[in-house]
């Protein structure tokens, strides 16, 4: 199977559930055609981000095209970008945390990419959420 | 160039909510005519392709989306976006 050309879109929450029930979203309103990955609590599987297992998940929704990042609060985003300094160098500029609200942005985001768009297009779609 | 134009009710009983707007802007995405929708022939008109601005039209059933598409496949983009809203998105 030829790997998938679509920009992945990783979710990054402090829970778990919150994490898999954003995922549930994207596959149910936008399909299988954009590779997805979640991750969600810290290593002791309390509320927390762990910056390995977000290296994890996007290695798991890892797309030539890139891989946009969807985060929840605080801890999310900087143990995000401490993940994606983490990765290796020719990845890095492929990996974009995207400022938008962590469902919303996760769905609106997979839509974009589901059509072939190319990583900033994809990042802007989820950030126009933030604009009125 | 021109241009293609076509409306049809929003017969599902959502209407344009979520999951209808994901559906409408990835058809649109597939055609390569840049294709607007409006609840109205005299506009405001609002880019297919753009999902957050589609979700924003929050049309509801009953109300009419007008369509129109320029370019090459403009004709075969109408039709379709006309077709998945006849199908109620294929939801029901």
């Amino acid at each position: 199977m030829p790997a998938n050309p679509n920009v992945g879109i990783v979710i990054v929450s402090h829970s778990a559930k919150v994490a898999e029930g954003a995922a549930d979203m994207v596959r149910q309103m936008v399909g299988d055609n954009v590779p997805l990955a979640s991750v969600g609590g810290n290593a002791e599987g309390g509320l927390g981000t762990d910056v390995a297992a977000i290296m994890a998940a996007i290695d798991r929704a890892w797309s030539e095209a890139g891989v946009a990042i969807l985060v929840d609060l605080g801890g999310a985003e900087t143990n995000s970008e401490m993940a994606v300094e983490m990765m290796p160098e020719e990845r890095r500029e492929r990996i974009v945390i995207c400022n938008a609200p962590i469902v919303e942005g996760a769905v609106m985001a997979a839509t974009e990419a589901s059509g072939g768009s190319a990583l900033a297009v994809v990042r802007a779609t989820a950030e126009e959420l933030m604009s009125a | 160039m021109q241009e293609v134009t076509a409306s049809a009710r929003l017969i599902n009983t959502v209407g344009l909510h979520a999951r209808p707007s994901v559906k409408l802007t990835q058809l649109a995405k597939r055609f390569a005519a840049r294709i607007e929708v409006a609840t109205s022939a005299a506009g405001p008109w609002t880019d297919a392709k753009s999902p957050v601005k589609i979700m924003r039209v929050k049309a509801s059933q009953g109300e009419v989306l007008h369509f129109k598409a320029s370019g090459a496949d403009a004709d075969a983009a109408v039709a379709a976006l006309i077709d998945i809203v006849e199908r109620k998105f294929g939801e029901e």
